[in-house]
């Protein structure tokens, strides 16, 4: 980053980096929140135009994903063919670098820059491959999604769950000469992922559920922007600082972020970094090494390393400081040797013993920072207790020295005490001052101090208060027996005080354990679906056990992953048989168990008295055992409510299928029923005039022939129109219902509907009432007009011949509205919930009305899948009825149009 | 309209379709050729081009598509297509591969008749007759780009008007959207915006009940029909 010199000269910085880019390529980024958005096409749109313009413009590898429209956009452009690697036995393509460098073009496409190559190739990563390319002064264009940028790694994780390898570092997203955001508005991404228009790797459809739910694509969104935008902060910094124009922003903030071997450094790292882009300051990453470090094990010293890396990668300076005790004073020290102007730290979670024989860091750098900030961050993400033993220390009785102390103390206290009383009252029983004393120490230390108090007494008491006076010999056997007595009873007290006390410990301990134990089953109870069911689940024993935690339930493939904190999506073989192993055998299994204990997590089945549902895993990143038989019942517990929970879910879902099911088998009845019926009654009638006119033909006149064929030729009709319904319910069934999204004038349509409705309608009024300007639906106009014609039969049908039918459009939000009214006698309350279900007739009479009852589910269901909606009222009259027609509004007329 | 036997063209694989088409068109004064299947349908016209092609779409052995581009690449034949139920996008296909009109199975066969003719008259006009072009109240004279409702003269604007001549060119049969475009803007496709606004217009200023037309009818999914 460029830094401001004092004066106004461009910095040298800015030259030094002006130079260096001389030789180099330059990469411009298509960047977006989410696969999907179109990064691809509008990389290759760039790629065309500037084809056109002269560009010597090659593809080194691009995705189509066999999308239509992208694979046109390849056609005219050269494409260097991909490199073969042969791996396991397959042959997997990549970019062939080196060919892309002996063709030399000016610019070359190379989709997915976080793609990991195969191995085998000459890098690792193709972000690699691309900066080789750029290097040698070839410009590039490419794609990437925000959830491939190292320092939103974490961030992305925990809003889709989903955790993605495949990461790219920021320094190049910083470098590129130009991003652009190729920005959708989630509705239209969840729109073409319906459209089946997004590429999604099969077996992630769990994660692609979740992943595409619009809060997270929102999310996504922003922090794609947000990531965009802070570039161009930077951007504008660096020009600035080239041409030697002063900012108005604050100089000189530094972070500093302080790590040691805990878990949660490499969150606290990212966090860091957010910090300093957000305050555009440069950042330091410090470790101190104090004598304590030499006692780290292998793998804290590793992932003290790894995080020194990782804050390198991300910008900052790593450093690793000696020190000596006093950490804070380390720290504060390079602070304001640096000019620190804020000290990140990480939240301490260190046991009270911890903390007084080692003093708390925090606790310090607060106390001390003076005029530099201090900021303690949550850790994230962070999940392991350091060591189970502190853990166990925690609960336990606090035998710290200070205990004794203490007691010595209040024995001392005790002793006074009764000296004073002694001066002014003779008290024969003087002792019974030490008791208070005592039992005090019982309640709050325990056992082990109450006894040294009891003892202490007794030796306070010979000494202070039985003759001869201030020494430690008795000269009266009876004060002997007298102390002895009062020993015991000291004892006694105390260790009773003590179990009470040990006692009043384990039930609150107890009583926190159930109150988690409901909160986690409530928790449960809220929840509807599986999917979030898993995720809760894991996310909470996670909490409450402070370990990684993956739910495995049953598929036909075996068992998958249901959920897991830190989210993970995949899971390795060999864990994959210590959990499959437990759930066939009903035991657990992994580490800590006596089977397959080599593997990193213990398994423990989850089932209920109906059956086995799947196996929970858990793993501790501190090594030792995972649970102790506490966290063990805890997690048995767990376990069970979790089983019930689950088991409530599929018992639901299975009565939902069972109605599903019960429903299906009514509506098949009803469709023979009324197929048979609606079928045989035009065929009868037209079967019965064919025949008559063929035996008879000759003897009927003309006016009686004519009508026979006129009745013949209705009831065909209607049969036509029968037939046609029933296609209609069929396909809509079938989902077969591909809707168009066109544009339709509404009067249009309804003019036609009229047309087509006539005959149902017959000499009834209709007026039309519609605004000056041409109300525009969108949707598809031969399924408008079916649902409209269905309506308007509807109300041929079931009103008198001299009713009057009025049909109204109206402008309404976003959509517009078409409702058809007449005041003929209306629907019978009872009917009102039932109008649009199929095969429903009102029982007016002995079904005096024909027809199967499918119109207006039809209508229903045409506008349903336009996205619009169908309902019926009674008209502010008072009399008929009413039917709305809700669909989605289009442009109106004398807008512009798309060119 | 009909001239000295007309022949037409049955091109249908359903017997008792054929039947009773062959007998109304004989009432009617039309001479009729009958094929089963499209290989026959091609040969017959090889040796006795009709005048006319009816032609159902769900043949079995070419689909009906394929046979009217065969048709096509041959010769201007009018082409009226048999179509079942539901079929728009085929419908639309069918007009645009050079299909003249489309009746919907069921149909009547007045209504069929009504498409035959409007489908000859088109080629009756290419043979020099009716430049003037009534219905009820209107009337649309092409030649000399005037037209009158009832009597009096009706005032349209260029677009307008182009609209209008090809739909009276064509009357009775049924233009699609793209039709229309290749012809008053002569590009292939286009904003169908604008066209809805101008039959609007159209409307306003010829039908007697704008929302209700009897002249200017609109054909669901497919395109325009001036009533003829």
């Amino acid at each position: 980053m460029a830094k401001m010199a004092a004066g106004v000269r461009p910095s040298p910085e800015s030259f030094l980096a002006k130079a260096e880019r001389a030789g180099r390529g330059r990469l411009k980024i298509f960047f977006g929140a989410a696969p999907g958005v179109g990064k691809t096409y509008e990389m290759l749109t760039a790629a065309q135009a500037a084809k056109r313009e002269g560009v010597d413009v090659v593809i080194g590898v691009v995705e189509t994903h066999g999308r239509a429209e992208t694979m046109a956009l390849v056609q005219g452009l050269e494409i260097v063919p991909m490199a073969e690697i042969s791996y396991r036995g397959r042959a997997l393509s990549e970019m062939d670098v080196d060919a892309v460098l002996k063709r030399r073009p000016q610019l070359v496409l190379v989709d997915e820059l976080a793609h990991a190559n195969a191995p085998g190739s000459r890098h690792p990563k193709r972000h690699q491959d691309v900066e080789e390319l750029l290097e040698a002064g070839v410009d590039v264009f490419t794609t990437l999604n925000v959830q491939h940028l190292e320092s939103l790694n974490d961030v992305v994780a925990r809003i889709t769950r989903v955790r993605v390898r495949e990461t790219v570092p920021d320094r190049l997203f910083d470098l590129a000469e130009e991003v652009e955001v190729i920005d959708l508005t989630p509705d239209a991404l969840r729109l073409r992922l319906a459209a089946g228009k997004v590429y999604v790797r099969e077996q992630a459809e769990r994660a692609v559920r979740h992943f595409f739910q619009p809060g997270n694509l929102t999310a996504l969104r922003e922090l794609a922007l947000r990531r965009t935008a802070e570039r161009v902060d930077s951007d504008m910094r660096d020009y600035m600082a080239a041409h030697g124009i002063e900012g108005p922003w604050p100089a000189g903030e530094r972070v500093l972020v302080a790590i040691d071997e805990r878990p949660g450094a490499a969150a606290l790292v990212r966090a860091g970094k957010r910090l300093a882009d957000r305050a555009r300051a440069p950042w330091h990453c410090v470790s101190i090494e104090t004598a304590r470090h030499a006692r780290l094990s292998e793998v804290e010293r590793d992932r003290i390393a790894d995080t020194l890396r990782l804050a390198e990668a991300l910008g900052a300076e790593a450093l690793t400081l000696p020190g000596g005790a006093d950490v804070a004073e380390e720290l504060l020290d390079f602070a304001r040797r640096r000019n620190v102007t804020t000290i990140v730290v990480g939240k301490a979670k260190r046991t009270r013993w911890f903390a007084l024989t080692r003093g708390s860091v925090v606790a310090d750098l607060v106390d001390r920072a003076g005029p530099i900030a201090v900021q303690v961050m949550a850790g994230d993400g962070e999940t392991a207790a350091p060591k189970t033993v502190e853990a166990r220390a925690a609960t336990s009785g606090r035998r710290s020295p200070g205990a004794y102390a203490v007691a010595a103390l209040a024995v001392a206290v005790a002793g006074a005490a009764g000296l004073a009383i002694d001066l002014v009252i003779d008290l024969p029983n003087i002792s019974l001052i030490f008791v208070p004393a005592v039992l005090l120490i019982a309640l709050r230390y325990g056992a082990g101090p109450s006894l040294a108090a009891s003892l202490l007494s007794a030796v306070a008491y010979n000494f202070l208060f039985t003759d001869p006076r201030f020494s430690l010999t008795v000269n009266d056997p009876s004060n002997v027996v007298a102390i002895v007595f009062f020993s015991l009873t000291a004892v006694v007290a105390s260790s009773v005080a003590a179990r009470v006390r040990a006692q009043t410990l384990s039930a609150r301990s107890q009583a926190r354990v159930t109150a988690e134990l409901y909160a986690f089953s409530r928790k449960l109870a809220a929840v509807a679906t599986e999917d979030d069911l898993l995720w809760a689940a894991s996310h909470q024993v996670a909490l409450m056990l402070k370990a990684d935690v993956v739910l495995l339930t049953a598929s036909r493939a075996g068992l998958v992953i249901g959920g897991a904190y830190p989210p993970e999506d995949t899971i390795e073989p060999g864990e994959l048989a210590a959990a499959t192993w437990a759930y066939e055998h009903d035991e657990p299994a992994g580490r800590g168990s006596a089977t397959l204990p080599g593997a990193t997590r213990l398994f423990l089945p989850l089932k209920t008295s109906r059956g086995k549902l799947g196996v929970v895993g858990v793993a501790r990143r501190a090594a030792g055992p995972i649970l102790t038989p506490v966290e063990r019942r805890l997690l048995d517990a767990l376990a069970d409510q979790t089983a019930v929970a689950l088991d409530r879910i599929r018992l639901g879902a299975d009565v939902d299928e069972a109605r599903l099911e019960a429903e299906t088998e009514r509506l098949r009845g009803a469709l023979l029923t009324s197929v048979s019926h609606d079928f045989k009654t035009p065929l009868a009638t037209i079967m019965g005039v064919i025949t008559s006119l063929r035996s008879y033909g000759g003897l009927y006149d003309d006016a009686t022939r004519d009508e026979m064929l006129a009745s013949a030729q209705t009831e065909t009709e209607r049969l036509n129109r029968f037939v046609a319904n029933l296609l209609d319910v069929v396909k809509l069934d079938a989902g077969g219902v591909a809707a168009m999204s066109d544009e339709i004038d509404l009067e249009d349509i309804v003019g036609a509907a009229l047309r087509r409705a006539g005959g149902a309608l017959g000499d009834r009024a209709v007026t039309l009432d519609f605004p000056e300007t041409p109300l525009v639906a969108l949707g598809d106009p031969v399924l408008i007009e079916h649902a409209l014609v269905n309506v308007l039969e509807n109300a041929g049908k079931h009103t008198p011949p001299s009713a009057q039918i009025a049909i109204e459009g109206r402008r309404d939000g976003d959509g517009v509205t078409l409702s058809v009214t007449d005041d003929g006698p209306g629907i019978a309350p009872e009917d009102v919930p039932h109008v649009f279900e199929r095969f429903y007739r009102s029982a007016g009479g002995d079904r005096k009305t024909p027809g199967a009852g499918l119109g207006l589910a039809i209508a229903r269901g045409f506008v349903e899948a336009l996205s619009g909606t169908v309902t019926v009222e009674t008209p502010p009259s008072g009399r008929g009825a009413r039917f709305v027609l809700r669909l989605r509004g289009g442009r109106a007329a004398g807008e512009q149009g798309r060119a | 309209m009909a001239s000295s036997a007309i022949t037409v063209l049955i091109v249908d694989d359903e017997a008792p379709i054929r039947r009773f088409l062959k007998a109304t068109l004989a009432v009617n004064d039309y001479r009729t050729l009958e094929a089963e299947t499209a290989a026959e349908a091609l040969r017959l016209m090889r040796h006795l081009p009709p005048e006319l092609v009816l032609l159902d779409l769900g043949l079995p052995d070419m689909d009906g598509l394929d046979l009217i581009r065969e048709i096509r690449a041959r010769s201007p034949v009018p082409i009226v297509v048999l179509s079942s139920r539901g079929e728009e996008a085929a419908k639309v296909a069918a007009l645009d591969l050079g299909a003249d009109d489309y009746v919907t199975k069921p149909f009547g066969t007045d209504e069929l008749m009504a498409r035959m003719r409007a489908a000859l008259r088109h080629r009756l006009a290419d043979r020099g007759a009716e430049p003037v072009f009534s219905a009820g109240p209107l009337t649309v004279d092409l030649a000399r780009h005037l037209v009158t409702l009832r009597g009096a003269e009706v005032k349209l604007s260029p677009k307008e008007f182009a609209i209008l001549q090809e739909l009276v060119v064509h009357a009775g049969k049924v233009l699609t959207h793209r039709h229309l475009f290749r012809a008053v803007w002569g590009q292939d496709d286009g904003d169908q915006t604008s066209l809805r606004v101008f039959v609007r217009q159209l409307r306003v200023k010829l039908e007697a009940d704008p929302a209700r037309p009897t002249l200017l009818l609109t054909e669901p999914g497919v395109g325009y029909r001036l009533a003829g």
